[in-house]
Parts: structure tokens; C-alpha cells; sequence
């Protein structure tokens, strides 16, 4: 069993993400999963109608150089989703910050990470140059009140 | 220039810190050497055919003397006493110890330099207009607004594992001297009708081994929207570029597979998304940048003639030096190309001098161009013979500015691991012979272009004259392909037939110059003539 | 013959395996038969190298001759800048590459 690192104070989902082409299917769908799990080559796009009913998207890094997720987690986050976003498999403690910036708030790596470590690298940039999900004023605001 | 601000500053000194961690843990041993390499690389920090090489970023070409004087610095503190300047407008050093490299970018921050996004699939250096600031026929200087994107690229958390790397150029001019259509994202500011400033976003050039001319995807973007637009040109990249195969990953083969409208009106869809968010920097953000772009205290007195007396110095004056738009003013290129040199490659202490020269005499600041050459962009007229007298005194004083002897190399199997050939043998057997002044002067303009790999680091598709080293069986072979251009008439060349050998290529070039010599009409270049003759007369001579 | 090539970890060195350790000099080079993948895993393991692999080379009277050429300039420099080279005084030494 791998640890979850969560960065959110709900109770955590128990329930393994059902596959995206499983959660939508018009006629076997199962839209009453409150996990799901995305592959890199998923649309996130595609459950943006079920937000409000699901509690865990796990995004899968088969690889860490695959970055799809990156954009997977944003576009969910834009869409207004709150539940928890985790990102799981080849997660490196040195994307912990990008990932978090892209609304991942729980993590489950491969290969154990403590929480120390990861508390460190979510907190590599003093300040940030762009405007994500994760609330943080960008720079040019901050110069610009 | 831009001047760092606190916010700036700190971002590049964390950076430094987070990577004072990463090489203390590779060291260790806690990472592993594939989980390091895309940590590296996107420090800038390869490992070559003798050791590691570190490429150090200069943003968009520009940088001051004490920056420049760092540079020399470096190659003597840490280097072998020299650094290399590169196609991307950046600098590398060759013989980098891994250990030492935290304390390297540590030196660069003091004077506001990183080496953030040189390498890696991520967003790369923003490249510019060398002139940028000073060519007469800019509508804008573009530096503020490839400063803004700068800001935008770094460390941006959901672009930072691309399918494959990102290059973007901007310009403001019509002549294109940045090669913008063979880059991942060339952006080119325009006037629109009403005379407001905007955008024009050609996507999916490059070059590499299926060299493409990035076609017009976003015409005329407002240009408070041109964040924005660019981030959703990389969203839809990032989702959908391929990633089953290295060699198809690039943003151009997607543009290319999905076709230029489909790729458009996804981005517009993710465009109108991301217009919600306000992610778009605001006006004053570009106005701060800007008030740190104004032109010097030009001296509006300064004589606007200069002494031609001496004729070597005027031989220079008409082959290195532009028009300026401030009268009293000139352009100086100084050409790191001597006859039979290694072309990019400077010394510390030319280097040091460079930084001194322009200090003294370009209101402390320099350009480096993607040909590979510095230049000083505000010099005074008046200015200009002990200017050319201390270059000359230096080895720095080559009159060849885009002239056959002014080669575009890569540092090929000398110095690259992914070469399969070697490069500056080449670039320094064609230079021998064709140094004679008079007989460069007789050719004209002629770009010559050597990559010693298909990833194509010396531009040799948009070389007039390419040259492309190959591995056959373990042995150097070089193809030559012709009619090649960037800039307003960008095309790629095309081969002219088997390859040769390292001697071989070097005679083949000269049999092509003849051609060229034979049949041009009034004024053609070289590239003229070959677009009006076409390959066969090229193919005869070379071949027989 | 077979021998075993790599950089130094910190340095970036180009070395080569001696049977017992590493060495910046090709001549050092001893032929590793089937041992490479072994020999490798271990060394990668502890450190002592990195970016290492095995190649072909032959052994002539002048010592070891990796087979291709861009180990042969790895074992020696750049050509073009031969002062930084191994052999900085052997005006000859381009044409061991070639």
C-alpha cells in the first residue's frame, strides 16, 4: 500500500478510481463512483459534468517526463472542481511544487516521500510568476497592487 | 536593460538553492542519474563527449558589460579560459565540473544571469531581434514584451515536462533577423489598422530533422491578451503533442499532423477558457519593463560622418557596421569568426575586452546573434576607429559579417555527444580557403550553415549554402544542400546529392560559387541566383 | 576487445576501467570479455562513474584504439583545439583520431 501525502483535512476516499471510458459510458457507466482515475491520454474535459458528484480524481504519472497531468489537474481546477486531486505513480519529490501549483492536493508516490521532504518542496518558490489555481498572487500583482 | 527587482532576484537565488540541493543528493546518491538529468538539463547543465557543459542563458541577446564580464570570469574561474556563444543567443562553457555548478549559477545571480530553461522539455530562452532598440525599421522595441514571456516561462509549473523543448522568438520588425518562423512559437508585433500594437503568432516552425515554416495560427492578438494566447497554445501542446516517439514530438509535427486550422481553433477554444482567469499580466506591468528599455542619452550633436581614410578599417565599417536610427550612431557586429577560427568560441579576455568596449563605447550594453557574433548596439560614429583599432589589436576585428567566411557552426562531434560528425574541421577548412578579402567581397552575401547531426544546432536548412555531417559506417561524411534563408524569405534548402568527405565538401563549395559567379545577374546574391536557376547547373558542376 | 568507458561523476572526466579502477587514459583500458553489464551496474551503483558503456576497441602497437571515432576524440579532446587534448605536445595527434 502505498502512503498518501494529502494536503486537505476531509476524510480520505477509500474506493480505487474506476477509468474514465468506465465512469462516462452512456449505457454501463458507473456516474455514481465517486473516484476516478485518469490516464495521461484522458480528456479531463470529459468529466467536467460529473464535478459536483466526485470526491477523488487520481491523475497516474506512468512516467514523471509525461506532463500531461499537469494540464489535466488545472483544467479541473479551473472548472471549479474542490474534491481532492491526487497524483500518483512516478511522482518525484522534485515536482512536488509544480504539482501543487496545478491543484494537486495529495500525493502517492511510488517511491515513499516523508512529509518533511515534501513540506520542504512545496515551498521551493518564495514567490511565483504566473497565476495557476493554487490562490497565490502572481508577481506581477504583488508589484502592481 | 531589465533590472532585476527583490521578487526577481529571490526567484533566481531559490532557484540556485533548489539545485545546491539537487547535485548534493545526485552526489550522494538519493537520485538516480535518470531522475537528475531532466533536473540538470533544465539548469543548462549537459554531460558531453569530455565533460559537463553548462549553457548560460542571455535573454533575448541582451545583456551589460558586468554581466559580460562575468562571463569571461567564469571561463577562467571554472572553464578553460574560454566560452562558446551560441545559435540560441546564449553562451556555453565546455569543461564544467558537476560540483562546481551550484557555485556558478550562485556567481551568475549577483550580476541577475541563470542558466533556468536552457535545456529539457520545457520553455527555452526567449530569443530576440539583435537590433532590437536600435534598427530603423522596429515599430517597437520587442524586448519588454519577450521579457514578459520570460517571466511567464519561468518555472511555470504545468509546462515544465513538455513533450519536447519550446523555443519562442519575438520581433517588431519586417525585416526578420531572429529567424521567427523556425521557431516553436515566432511572435511578430505589428501595427493593426487603428495603429494599436499587436501580435501575430506563427506556431510550429523548426527546424531539426523535418525542418518546417511555422504557419500564421493567431492573427493580430491584442496584445494584452499575448500571455494568455501563448498559454493556450502550449495547453493544447502539452495535452496533445505526441509523446509515443522523440523524434515526432515537437509542437510542428502536431501542427502539422492535426493541420494548421484544426491546431488553431483549439487553441481558440482554450483561449476563450483561459480568458476567464485572468491570467494576463497588466498593462503597468508592461509599462514598468518598458521604462527600463528607453533609449540612452543618445548625444544629438555627434557628427554623423565618419573618416574612411584608412582602408582597412573601411573594408570593416562597410562589411560589420549598420545604420542606426539615432543619427550620429552606428550598429557594430563583432565577428567571432576569424579566418580559420572556431566560429562562437571567444576568450576570457576577449570576452573582458567586449565587456570594457561596451562600457566605454555602446552605453554599456551587448547583443549576441544567432549567427553567432556580438554586437555593440550604440556606438558613436566618432567612436568607431579606436573601437576598431582595439578589436583589430585583439583578434576581434574580422570584416565578415554574413560574407562566406562568417560560418554558422555547431560544436559537432568535437565537443557534442550527439554528433556524428565534427563541425569546426569544416567551418575552419572552408574559411582557409576562402579568406581572400577580395574574392569574400566579390560573393557577397552568402550564409553558410554547418550542423554536424540531423538536430540541425547550426541552422543548416536555412543556410544559403547547408552542410550536414552524417556517420556512413563509422566514417565523417558531409551532405551540401543549397537555398536555404530565414528571415523575410524563409525556406530550407534542399540536397544536392550523395555526400562528401571533409575535403571532398570543402570543393564542392567552391565548385558552387563558380556556378554562382557565372551565371548571376545584377545584384543577385548567391541564393538569388540558385532560386532563379535552380539546382540543376549546381548539381552539373558539382558532380560532373 | 571490449572496455569500458563513462565520466566521472563530479568532474565529468572521460574515464576508462582498468580492471580495478578508472583512469583518463585509454591506454589504461583492459578488455572486459562478458564481465561489461556486471562491472557497470556495480560502478554505476557506488558512484565511481556515470553515463558508462561498454565498447569495441582493438589493441595496437600504440596502445588501445577505441572503435569509432567519437570515442577515439573522447579519449583524446577536440580536435581542434589539440592544447586541450591528452597529448597537448603531439602535433601528429589529430590524425589518431581520424
Amino acid at each position: 500500500m502505498v502512503d498518501v501525502l494529502r494536503y486537505r483535512t476531509d476524510e480520505m476516499v477509500g474506493d480505487p478510481g474506476v477509468t474514465v471510458d468506465s465512469f462516462v459510458d452512456p449505457v454501463f457507466g458507473q456516474t455514481n463512483a465517486s473516484a476516478v482515475r485518469l490516464e495521461p491520454g484522458d480528456d479531463a474535459r470529459a468529466l467536467l459534468p460529473y464535478l459536483d458528484r466526485l470526491a477523488l480524481v487520481e491523475v497516474n504519472f506512468p512516467a514523471y517526463g509525461d506532463g500531461r497531468g499537469y494540464s489535466s489537474a488545472r483544467i479541473l481546477r479551473e472548472a471549479g472542481y474542490t474534491g481532492e486531486l491526487r497524483a500518483v505513480g512516478d511522482v518525484l519529490i522534485d515536482q512536488l511544487s509544480h504539482m501543487h501549483r496545478c491543484g494537486f492536493d495529495a500525493f502517492a508516490p511510488e517511491h515513499a516521500i516523508t512529509r518533511e521532504a515534501a513540506d520542504k518542496a512545496i515551498a521551493t518558490w518564495p514567490e511565483v510568476y504566473q497565476r495557476t489555481v493554487d490562490g497565490r498572487q502572481p508577481i506581477w500583482a504583488l508589484r502592481h497592487g | 536593460m531589465y533590472k532585476y527587482d527583490n521578487y526577481d532576484q529571490q526567484m533566481v537565488d531559490a532557484r540556485v538553492s533548489e539545485f545546491r540541493d539537487q547535485v548534493a543528493r545526485r552526489i550522494a546518491g538519493t537520485l538516480t542519474e535518470d531522475q537528475f538529468k531532466p533536473l540538470r538539463l533544465k539548469n543548462g547543465l549537459y554531460l558531453q563527449l569530455h565533460a559537463y557543459m553548462l549553457r548560460v542563458a542571455i535573454p533575448y541577446g541582451t545583456l551589460s558589460g558586468a554581466q559580460m564580464r562575468l562571463l569571461g570570469d567564469i571561463a577562467d574561474k571554472y572553464d578553460r579560459g574560454y566560452g562558446h556563444f551560441t545559435t540560441r543567443q546564449n553562451i556555453q562553457y565546455n569543461w564544467i565540473k558537476l560540483a562546481d555548478t551550484p557555485d556558478i549559477l550562485a556567481d551568475l545571480a549577483k550580476v541577475e544571469m541563470h542558466a533556468i530553461q536552457t535545456s529539457g522539455n520545457c520553455i527555452r530562452n526567449i530569443s530576440s531581434d539583435q537590433f532590437a532598440g536600435a534598427a530603423a525599421d522596429e515599430i517597437v522595441d520587442p524586448r519588454p514584451y519577450a521579457e514578459l514571456l520570460r517571466q511567464w516561462s519561468s518555472f511555470h509549473p504545468e509546462f515544465d515536462y513538455l513533450p519536447r523543448k519550446f523555443k519562442i522568438a519575438v520581433i517588431a520588425s519586417e525585416t526578420d533577423r531572429a529567424a521567427m518562423k523556425l521557431h516553436d512559437i515566432g511572435i511578430r508585433l505589428r501595427h493593426d489598422d487603428a495603429g494599436a500594437i499587436v501580435a501575430d503568432f506563427y506556431v510550429g516552425g523548426g527546424m531539426g530533422r523535418t525542418p518546417m515554416i511555422a504557419p500564421l495560427i493567431g492573427d493580430g492578438i491584442a496584445i494584452d491578451h499575448m500571455v494568455t494566447y501563448t498559454e493556450a497554445a502550449l495547453r493544447v501542446y502539452n495535452r496533445h503533442g505526441r509523446r509515443d516517439n522523440k523524434y515526432k514530438a515537437r509542437i510542428k509535427i502536431l501542427v502539422h499532423e492535426i493541420g494548421a486550422d484544426s491546431y488553431r481553433s483549439q487553441v481558440e477554444a482554450e483561449f476563450a477558457h483561459l480568458q476567464t482567469l485572468e491570467l494576463e499580466p497588466p498593462a503597468a506591468e508592461l509599462a514598468r519593463i518598458q521604462a527600463m528599455f528607453v533609449p540612452p542619452a543618445f548625444d544629438t550633436t555627434a557628427p554623423d560622418s565618419v573618416d574612411r581614410s584608412d582602408p582597412d578599417f573601411a573594408v570593416w565599417l562597410d562589411n560589420n557596421v549598420h545604420a542606426h536610427k539615432q543619427p550620429g550612431y552606428a550598429l557594430v557586429t563583432i565577428s567571432l569568426k576569424p579566418i580559420g577560427g572556431i566560429p562562437g568560441d571567444a576568450s576570457a579576455d576577449q570576452i573582458r575586452l567586449m565587456a570594457d568596449l561596451a562600457q566605454k563605447h555602446s552605453f554599456d550594453e551587448l547583443r549576441v546573434t544567432h549567427a553567432q557574433n556580438i554586437v555593440l548596439p550604440h556606438v558613436k560614429k566618432a567612436d568607431l576607429y579606436a573601437l576598431w583599432q582595439m578589436l583589430e589589436a585583439n583578434g576581434l576585428g574580422t570584416p565578415n559579417l554574413d560574407l562566406i567566411t562568417d560560418i554558422i557552426a555547431c560544436p559537432g562531434l568535437d565537443y557534442c555527444s550527439l554528433a556524428n560528425a565534427r563541425s569546426i574541421p569544416l567551418a575552419q577548412k572552408i574559411s582557409q580557403r576562402f579568406a581572400d578579402q577580395g574574392r569574400q567581397q566579390d560573393l557577397g552575401e552568402l550564409k553558410l550553415k554547418i550542423s554536424g547531426c540531423i538536430n540541425a544546432c547550426g541552422h543548416h536548412h536555412a543556410g544559403h549554402i547547408g552542410v550536414l555531417g552524417v556517420d556512413r559506417k563509422g566514417v565523417e561524411n558531409y551532405q551540401l544542400s543549397l537555398g536555404g534563408s530565414e528571415g523575410a524569405d524563409t525556406s530550407l534548402g534542399q540536397i544536392t546529392g550523395p555526400g562528401f568527405s571533409e575535403d571532398g565538401i570543402v570543393d564542392a563549395i567552391e565548385k558552387a560559387t563558380e556556378v554562382y559567379l557565372v551565371k548571376r545577374e545584377n545584384g543577385e546574391r548567391f541564393v538569388d541566383t540558385y532560386r532563379r536557376v535552380g539546382m540543376a547547373p549546381f548539381k552539373e558542376a558539382i558532380y560532373g | 576487445m571490449k572496455i569500458l568507458t563513462g565520466n566521472d561523476l563530479k568532474t565529468g572526466d572521460v574515464i576508462w576501467w582498468t580492471g580495478y579502477d578508472w583512469s583518463r587514459h585509454v591506454e589504461d583500458a583492459v578488455d572486459v570479455g562478458s564481465d561489461a553489464d556486471t562491472i557497470l551496474a556495480r560502478e554505476e551503483a557506488t558512484r565511481r562513474v556515470n553515463a558508462s558503456y561498454a565498447i569495441e576497441a582493438q589493441k595496437t602497437a600504440d596502445g588501445v584504439r577505441p572503435a569509432h571515432i567519437k570515442d577515439r576524440i573522447r579519449a583524446l579532446g577536440p580536435t581542434v583545439r589539440p592544447d586541450l587534448t591528452l597529448k597537448p605536445t603531439d602535433p601528429e595527434i589529430g590524425n589518431w583520431v581520424i
